[in-house]
């Protein structure tokens, strides 16, 4: 039962006015402050203007700039600009606005190698095109002196730029060589050198044909494939590090001058922290001083929140609910609990099998059999021909440009980044290169219950069943209290029409409830053991009036939207649909009913939830995993391919290949047919290259494919598998 | 046949000088935001004036 969102980081509005925020951002830049704001809610050209208006008018901002492709603002402004005074006026606007952490940022906010590839990519195409201007003249039949004359001015323009252009394959063939490996860059990088090198020696000997036009579109169209593949990560990549940094990594801690803001990483054991209620406990430790409930939800995936008080000991991760609590460090940082989770994530990664993408198993087969065809060519031709080498030569690097993967290069990533901005428009992103392939493969999916299927937030259930004058109290009591149970039931009940009651003396005992005094009774609303009630199964706050009986208010967790119908369409698809909760039975159950899921376990460990999908892969199942908390980490890595939505853990988010960015549920199955089309796209490419490949290699190899065939044969198969690409849109 | 030996470097420089506008147009962050700079048109803060 999460409270507080867990990404929206903990700005508050009086951070604008404490020294410390201030302090710590002058500290961080003497001169001159940026901050980075992530607005999840502009889409348009009014709200470009609105923003940028809106923070201009601020006496402390030097310039506001609004990306709108990465939903981002930038500010300069003064020393003492604080990212707390932003927020407010772009919430004043009706803009939402998180803080960024511009560390965390900083590297993608210069997509240095996407603009070196581009470069190279521009480049490449402007040699080409001259080159192929040049070599229509050829074609069309410029003899003698012209054709040497064309030939030299194609040479002087395309041999640099296979130098500048061809580096990344020239880099990523060296670099699988050096460890006596074969990939798909070997036989680019071989046949854009041989054609380069072949061509030169034709014209120094005044020879018929030069392939300078079909070594530059090589590099074009593959370089266009890889700048493709590039961008998909690229997007991915920094929308992942921008749910990464939505949570500013900063503490209150105590100090002789009261509380102040540090960084956690400054904290050390035995330092004191300050917890807000709710805010997410910075650090393992003990409570010092004063008494709460405690929402566990994310570490353990139990619903209902805990009394903690003095004495007792928090984790890293865990929600403080009701009253301020003072916390001495145990542990802090990269020792504290939440980081060691992590680690065992960064453990079970690293041992996870790792997935061989189409394209590698393509490469496989293809580099080895491109290289013996043409040893083929080069020997046969030398025994026809008696010894002529420049002829068989001349033959093996027609059939090595001509079986070039240029279609083979486009075919997955064409694919790729065509689902991937399908399904970002929808709300997933896809954070690994071969999560739509593994995805297409998924027939069983497991889901975790609390913050994934649920939101984490409750409702309640049994209104209706009490009296007028017990949902009065009730509510005059709750309303006084910002307990999540409380706060649910005031929002129901007055949405009932149901005017509080004239209770006076109200006051909030921090972790046990509310008291006040109603027509000279007593009356108190909280957990059952401070009313003498006996705890039930369900999530249950209880009202005791006087000395009567205690009444119990009974919550069930509301249900995410669109949860009901991705469990649904999974079920249409045929997939076997299994849901895993460390919360107790009771919750679980109810919720299996509601979404009809046969198939369900409570009380589950971390550890279980992991061994549970390992025993499905290991009966052959390939299992989608979907959860949110640090419990359920482990068993995310150990899935096929796993799922978790936005406000899920950091440590789940980066186990997971995919992060479903809106809090509906409901385009899961949609990515499961968007995922099955990509790959029957990606195989279809490959059987289009093949199929070029089969008409080709014959020509080729008898001796007959001029410049212009391969160019033909290049142009064509690059441009079908683009256009097969785009069918997916 | 002499006009080749002028059309061909004013097609060569002609070509050069779009990759040279296209080289500063990717080191000035033209390409940064794509939305943003479609929508931007649309905006009427500058209708009137040119921007100072």
């Amino acid at each position: 039962m999460a409270v507080a969102p867990p990404t929206r980081p903990m700005v508050c509005g009086a951070c604008a006015v404490t020294p410390a925020a201030e302090t710590l951002a002058a500290r961080k830049a003497p001169t001159d402050a940026r901050v980075m704001l992530s607005l999840p809610t502009i889409r348009c050209a009014g709200c470009i203007s609105a923003v940028e208006r809106g923070l201009n008018a601020m006496p402390d901002v030097r310039s506001a700039r609004v990306n709108l492709t990465l939903k981002r603002v930038s500010i300069d402004g003064a020393p003492d600009l604080t990212a707390g005074a932003a927020i407010d006026a772009l919430e004043r606007l009706g803009y939402e606005a998180h803080e960024l952490d511009p560390g965390i940022l900083s590297a993608t906010e210069t997509d240095r190698a996407g603009r070196d590839i581009l470069m190279r990519l521009a480049v490449a195409g402007f040699a080409a095109m001259n080159v192929m201007l040049l070599s229509v003249a050829i074609w069309s039949g410029a003899a003698d002196a012209t054709r040497d004359l064309f030939h030299w001015i194609s040479a002087a323009i395309a041999l640099p730029t296979i130098a500048f252009s061809g580096q990344p394959f020239f880099r990523n063939a060296w670099a699988a060589l050096s460890v006596r490996r074969l990939n798909m860059d070997v036989p680019i990088s071989l046949a854009i050198l041989l054609a380069g090198g072949m061509s030169l020696f034709e014209t120094m000997q005044s020879g018929h044909h030069a392939y300078f036009d079909a070594a530059l579109s090589l590099t074009f169209f593959l370089l266009a494939g890889r700048y493709l593949d590039h961008r998909t990560r690229a997007v991915a990549r920094s929308a992942a590090e921008e749910l990464a940094a939505l949570e500013v990594p900063r503490a209150l801690k105590m100090t002789a001058d009261g509380p102040q803001e540090v960084a956690i990483a400054a904290l050390a054991v035995g330092d004191v922290v300050q917890v807000r209620p709710g805010g997410r406990v910075p650090v393992d430790g003990i409570i010092t001083t004063g008494q709460s409930e405690i929402d566990r939800s994310l570490l353990t995936g139990e619903s209902l929140p805990v009394f903690a008080g003095g004495g007792d000991a928090v984790s890293a991760g865990e929600v403080n609910l009701t009253g301020p609590l003072e916390v001495r460090v145990t542990a802090a940082g990269e020792d504290s609990s939440l980081h060691r989770m992590a680690d065992l994530v960064a453990v079970a990664e690293s041992t996870r099998n790792r997935y061989t993408s189409l394209a590698d198993r393509a490469a496989g087969i293809y580099a080895p059999g491109v290289h013996l065809l043409s040893l083929f060519a080069f020997i046969g031709w030398m025994i026809i021909s008696g010894g002529d080498v420049r002829l068989a030569l001349n033959i093996a690097v027609a059939v090595l440009i001509i079986t070039c993967p240029c279609a083979l290069g486009l075919a997955v990533p064409a694919v790729t980044t065509a689902a991937s901005g399908r399904l970002f428009k929808r709300g997933m992103l896809i954070k690994d290169g071969t999560a739509l392939e593994r995805l297409a493969e998924v027939d069983t999916v497991v889901f975790d219950k609390t913050g994934t299927l649920t939101l984490g937030a409750p409702e309640p259930t049994n209104l209706d069943q009490h009296s007028n004058r017990h949902l009065q109290v009730a509510l005059a009591l709750a309303a006084q209290s910002a307990h999540p149970l409380a706060e649910a039931l005031t929002k129901t009940a007055r949405r009932g029409g149901i005017t509080p009651a004239r209770v006076t003396d109200i006051r909030e005992e921090p972790g046990y409830g509310v008291a006040g005094t109603w027509q000279g009774q007593t009356v108190r609303f909280g957990r059952a053991a401070w009313l003498g009630a006996t705890p039930g199964d369900a999530t249950a706050a209880w009202l005791r009036i006087g000395d009567a009986d205690p009444v119990e208010f009974t919550f069930s967790d509301s249900l995410r939207p669109g949860a009901a119908k991705a469990v649904a369409d999974l079920r249409a698809q045929g997939k076997s649909v299994h849901l895993l909760s460390g919360d107790a039975a009771g919750p679980v159950a109810d919720l299996a009913t509601r979404l009809e899921i046969a198939d369900w376990q409570a009380g589950v460990l971390p550890s279980e939830k992991a061994a549970f999908v390992q025993s499905l892969s290991d009966a052959g199942a390939r299992v989608l995993m979907v959860g949110d908390g640090l419990n359920d980490t482990a068993a995310l890595s150990a899935a096929h391919v796993s799922i978790s939505p936005a406000s899920a853990l950091d440590a789940a988010r980066v186990a997971s290949d995919i992060v479903l960015l809106g809090s509906d549920l409901s385009p899961l199955g949609d990515a499961m047919i968007t995922a099955k089309r990509a790959t029957r796209r990606i195989k279809e490419n490959f059987t289009i290259a093949a199929l070029y490949n089969m008409i080709a290699i014959p020509i080729a190899l008898v001796g007959l494919a001029t410049p212009l065939a391969a160019a033909l044969a290049m142009s064509a198969s690059s441009i079908t598998v683009s256009l097969n690409a785009l069918r997916l849109r | 046949m002499e006009m080749l030996v002028y059309l061909i470097p004013i097609s060569l420089f002609l070509g050069g000088l779009g990759l040279a506008a296209f080289f500063w147009a990717l080191r000035s962050r033209q390409y940064d935001d794509p939305e943003g700079d479609g929508q931007r048109f649309l905006n009427d803060d500058w209708d009137d004036h040119p921007k100072p």
